[in-house]
C-alpha cells in the first residue's frame, strides 16, 4: 500500500517487513488457508514465550510465592499471574470501562487482554496481513465475549487490477431513497443521530443543478411534480484532499481506489471533514448505537464494523461487499437502476460502457480532486 | 551539581511566592480555580457523552474551540513584537515588558493546546500523533506542521525567560551570547506559527472563504494588533498592582506597534471586502452570510457588526498620537481592538467557512452551555498559568527572590 514512506517512525517492531504478495501460496486471499493458520499459531507460541520471559524477569525465583498468590490466595501459573498483573494495571490506567469483574473469570480477563491490545495496536494501513488478521480476530472474539453472538469480519485486501468507479443516472433517479435506508442498514450507521452517507438533493426543474435551492432533507411523496433528483456521497476521489490533511494517516486511498478510514486510529480532529468539498464525511458526535437484532454481522475492518464515539466514518462503496464481487447496498437497493458500480479497469464492465457512451460529468472538477463518481443523463 | 541545587531552590522560592499575596490576589486565584473546576466538570460531561453536547454538527464541524485556538495562536505570536526590539534591535525600553510578553506567549500556547485537545473526538488516542510512537503525517498534513511549530515555540518561550530569570535569581547578568540566538530564532518562529496556522485553513480548496491568499498575512497583522494590545492591558494591571516599574515610554512604544498593525489589518479588511462584494461570485456566499445573512439565516450578524465598528473606531483613535498618548484612551482602544479581533479571527473566521456547506446547505451554529463552560475554563487556565509565571518573574526582577547559598 505504501511504497515510499513520507513519515518518520521509530521502529518498535510494529511495522514488520510485510510479505510481498497479499495472498499466500495456496491462492486463497481470504486468509483461511492452512499455512497462514500455522503462522498465527507460531506467533501465539512466541507470545507465550514472551510472557514467560517477562514473568521470569519480573518475579524470577519468587514466583512460587509471589505477591499475587498471597493476596488472592489462589494457585495460578505464571501466565495467569502476568495476565492479572496486566489486568490490574488496566484498572489502574482506567483503560477499561467495566473493570469491576476483571479478575473474576477468564472471559473478562480475555476481554481485558483484548481491550489492552486494541488500545495500543498500530495503524491498519501499516499492518502486515498477519497483523490485520489478528486484529480482526481480536475484534470478532471481543464481540463474542460482549454479546455472546458471532460476527464475521474480513480484512480482505484490494485485489489486483481493480479500480472501483460509480456512475449516477440523473434521468432515472426518482428520489425514493431506498439507497439511503439500504446504506444505513448495511453499514451499521448510528440510528440515534440518523447518520446517512448518501444525500439525495431534490432540485427544481428548469433551474439546472442549483444545489443552493435544492432540498436534501425532504419528507413527502416522490417523485414530486416539477422536481428532479441527484444523489451525492463520498466520491472516492483519485486525489482526495481529506487524505493529505489527516495528521495521523488514519485515512488513505486503497489500491482499488477506495478511500477508507481506520476507525481505531482516527483521533477525531475533523480536519478531513473541513477538507472535503463534497460533504462526504461523517463524525460520530455521540456513541453510535445499532439495535442488536439490526446489526449487519457481515463486516469488514475498513467498512461497516461497529464504530465508537469521536471518530470519522464515511461511505466505503461497501468494501465488505465490493471486494467480494458484489454491488454496494445502494446500487442493489435502487429500484430505478440509476446507480451503476463496477471495475474501471475492466473494459467489459457496465461502468466503462457508461463512461464511453454517455456524456458524463463530475462535480466541482475545477478543484482537481478527480472523483471516481460520474453523473450522466439518458 | 550546583545548577540543580540553585534550580531546586528557585522552584521552592517561586512556590513560596505564588502561594503568598494580598487578599485581592487570593480572591483572583480562587476565582480562576473555581472557573477551571467548572470547565473541568463541563469537559467531563463532554468526555462521557461525546462532542454531541457541543453545538457542532456534521454541517459546522468546528466551532468555539477552534475559533479560540486560532485567535490565541495570534496572541502567542505577538510576543515577538516585544522580543525583536529588545534583543535584536537592542531597544532597552522593552526589557521589562519582554518577560511579561513571553509569559503571555506561554500561557496562550498552553491554552491553544488545551483547546485543540478539547476539540478532539478521541483524546485517549492522541498518542497516535506523537512522532516516533504514532504515525506523524509530515509533511503532507498542515496540522503536523502546526504541532511542530506550536510546541517548538512553547519550548523557546519557556527556555529563554527561564535562562534569564535563572541568572538574575543568582544575581548574575544573563549572557547575551546564550539567549540572543534563541531570541532571533523566536522572531522567525513566531511568524511561522501564525502563518502555519493560517495555512491550515488556507490550504483547503473545499472552503472558498478560507482558500484566500490574504488569509496568512491578515492573520499576522491582526495578531500583531491584538497580542500587543493584550500586553498593554496586562502591563497596566501589573503597574497598578505591583511594585514592578514599567515606564510610560515602554507602553507608548508598544502602542505604536499596535497602531501600525491595526492600520495594516484595516487595509487588508478593505481589500477583502472589495474582492467579495464588488464582483460577487458563488464563492462570496460565506462573506455574504457573515456580513448580511443568507436566506434569512443571520446568527453571525450581531457579532461581526460589533467587531467591525470596534475595530475601525479603535484604529482611528489610535492613529492620532494626541489620543494614543493618553493612557486611559489607549487602554480603552486596546480593549476594543482585542475584543474586535477575537470576534473577527474566531467566530467570524471559522464558522462562515462552513456556511454555506459544500452543497449550499445553510445550517447555523450556536455554542452550547457546556462548550462555553469548557472555553471559559481554558481561559481561566491561561490566566492562572500567566499569573503564576508573572508573579515569579516580577519577584526575581524586583530582587525579592534571590538565591541564598547556605
Amino acid at each position: 500500500m505504501s511504497d515510499n514512506k513520507k513519515w518518520y517512525t521509530l521502529d518498535l517492531g510494529l511495522n514488520k517487513k510485510k510479505s510481498t504478495s497479499s495472498s499466500c501460496g495456496c491462492g486463497n486471499s481470504q486468509g483461511s488457508c492452512t499455512s497462514q493458520a500455522q503462522q498465527t499459531k507460531e506467533e501465539e507460541l512466541s507470545a507465550d514465550e514472551f510472557y514467560e520471559r517477562a514473568v521470569n524477569a519480573a518475579i524470577g525465583d519468587e514466583r512460587k510465592k509471589d505477591g499475587f498468590e498471597q493476596v488472592f490466595d489462589v494457585k495460578m501459573d505464571r501466565r495467569d499471574a502476568f495476565k492479572k498483573l496486566t489486568a490490574s494495571l488496566l484498572i489502574g490506567a482506567g483503560a477499561v470501562s467495566s473493570c469491576t469483574s476483571i479478575t473474576k473469570d477468564s472471559d473478562s480477563k480475555e476481554k481485558a487482554q483484548i481491550d489492552w491490545e486494541e488500545q495500543f495496536k498500530g495503524n491498519y494501513k501499516l499492518m502486515t496481513d498477519d497483523e490485520k488478521k489478528s486484529t480482526v480476530d481480536r475484534l470478532m472474539r471481543s464481540y463474542e465475549l460482549r454479546t455472546g453472538k458471532n460476527i464475521n469480519m474480513s480484512s480482505k485486501n484490494a485485489e489486483e487490477d481493480v479500480l472501483f468507479g460509480y456512475a449516477f443516472n440523473i434521468s432515472k433517479c426518482q428520489g425514493y431513497m431506498n439507497c439511503v435506508s439500504a446504506c444505513v442498514e448495511e453499514n451499521n450507521q448510528d440510528r440515534n443521530s440518523q447518520m446517512q452517507y448518501i444525500r439525495i438533493h431534490e432540485m427544481d426543474d428548469g433551474k439546472g443543478f442549483n444545489f443552493n435551492e435544492a432540498d436534501d432533507n425532504y419528507y413527502h411523496e416522490v417523485p414530486a411534480e416539477g422536481h428532479f433528483y441527484m444523489g451525492t456521497q463520498c466520491f472516492h476521489c483519485d486525489n482526495p484532499p481529506c487524505v493529505d490533511v489527516c495528521p495521523v494517516q488514519a485515512t488513505w486511498k486503497e489500491e482499488d481506489g477506495l478511500v477508507v478510514i481506520d476507525y481505531d486510529w482516527c483521533v477525531g480532529c475533523r480536519y478531513c471533514m473541513a477538507a472535503c468539498p463534497y460533504d462526504g464525511r461523517r463524525f460520530n458526535w455521540s456513541k453510535p448505537e445499532v439495535p442488536e437484532n439490526e446489526v449487519n454481522k457481515n463486516q469488514h475492518y475498513l467498512g461497516n464494523r461497529m464504530r465508537k464515539k469521536g471518530v470519522m466514518e464515511k461511505c466505503t462503496f461497501c468494501v465488505q461487499r465490493s471486494r467480494k464481487g458484489k454491488n454496494p447496498a445502494c446500487v442493489e437497493a435502487c429500484p430505478t437502476g440509476a446507480r451503476i458500480f463496477g471495475n474501471l479497469l475492466d473494459p467489459k464492465s457496465t461502468i466503462r460502457w457508461v463512461l464511453e457512451n454517455k456524456k458524463v460529468f463530475r462535480l466541482k472538477e475545477d478543484l482537481g480532486t478527480e472523483p471516481k463518481f460520474w453523473y450522466f443523463m439518458d | 551539581m550546583g545548577v540543580l541545587k540553585v534550580f531546586k531552590s528557585l522552584v521552592i522560592d517561586s512556590l513560596d511566592t505564588i502561594t503568598k499575596g494580598s487578599k485581592k490576589y487570593h480572591i483572583w486565584m480562587g476565582f480562576l480555580t473555581l472557573v477551571m473546576l467548572i470547565g473541568m466538570y463541563c469537559y467531563s460531561i463532554q468526555l462521557d457523552e461525546g462532542l454531541s453536547v457541543t453545538g457542532m454538527t456534521d454541517r459546522v464541524s468546528w466551532g468555539l474551540y477552534i475559533s479560540n485556538f486560532t485567535f490565541l495562536v495570534g496572541v502567542a505570536a505577538a510576543a515577538v513584537m516585544l522580543v525583536m526590539p529588545t534583543y535584536v534591535l537592542k531597544d532597552i525600553d522593552f526589557k521589562q515588558a519582554v518577560l511579561i510578553g513571553e509569559g503571555l506567549a506561554v500561557a496562550a500556547l498552553i491554552m491553544c493546546l488545551a483547546f485543540v485537545v478539547a476539540d478532539m473526538g478521541g483524546p485517549s488516542v492522541l498518542w497516535h500523533m506523537i512522532p516516533g510512537i504514532g504515525v506523524f503525517n509530515f509533511p503532507a498534513s498542515m496540522l503536523t506542521w502546526d504541532v511542530i511549530v506550536l510546541n517548538g515555540y512553547l519550548f523557546i518561550n519557556i527556555t529563554i525567560p527561564l535562562y534569564i530569570l535563572f541568572r538574575h535569581y543568582q544575581g548574575k547578568e544573563a549572557k547575551k551570547k546564550v539567549y540572543v540566538p534563541g531570541a532571533v530564532l523566536s522572531v522567525f518562529w513566531a511568524v511561522g506559527i501564525h502563518l502555519v496556522t493560517a495555512f491550515l485553513y488556507q490550504g483547503l480548496q473545499a472552503r472558498p472563504f478560507w482558500n484566500n491568499a490574504l488569509l496568512g498575512p491578515r492573520f499576522l497583522a491582526s495578531a500583531f494588533a491584538a497580542g500587543p494590545a493584550l500586553i498593554i492591558l496586562v502591563l497596566a494591571v501589573i503597574r497598578s498592582f505591583t511594585a514592578f516599574k514599567i515606564p510610560d515610554k515602554t507602553i507608548k512604544k508598544i502602542a505604536m506597534i499596535v497602531t501600525v498593525a491595526a492600520q495594516i489589518n484595516l487595509i487588508m479588511l478593505v481589500s477583502e471586502l472589495f474582492k467579495e462584494f464588488y464582483a460577487p461570485t458563488h464563492h462570496s456566499e460565506s462573506a455574504y452570510y457573515l456580513f448580511f445573512g443568507l436566506h434569512g439565516k443571520d446568527a453571525l450578524l450581531p457579532w461581526i457588526w460589533t467587531a467591525i465598528p470596534m475595530n475601525v473606531i479603535a484604529t482611528i483613535i489610535l492613529t492620532f498620537g494626541k489620543f494614543r498618548n493618553k493612557l486611559k484612551v489607549l487602554y480603552f482602544c486596546c480593549f476594543l481592538l482585542f475584543v474586535a479581533i477575537w470576534i473577527e479571527k474566531g467566530f467570524g473566521l471559522i464558522v462562515p467557512g462552513f456556511i454555506p456547506g459544500p452543497y449550499g446547505k445553510i445550517a447555523e451554529y450556536l455554542p452550547t452551555g457546556i462548550e462555553i463552560g469548557v472555553t471559559l475554563g481554558i481561559w481561566a487556565l491561561g490566566a492562572f498559568v500567566f499569573t503564576i509565571l508573572a508573579k515569579t518573574a516580577i519577584g526575581i526582577e524586583l530582587g525579592e527572590l534571590r538565591y541564598k547559598p547556605k
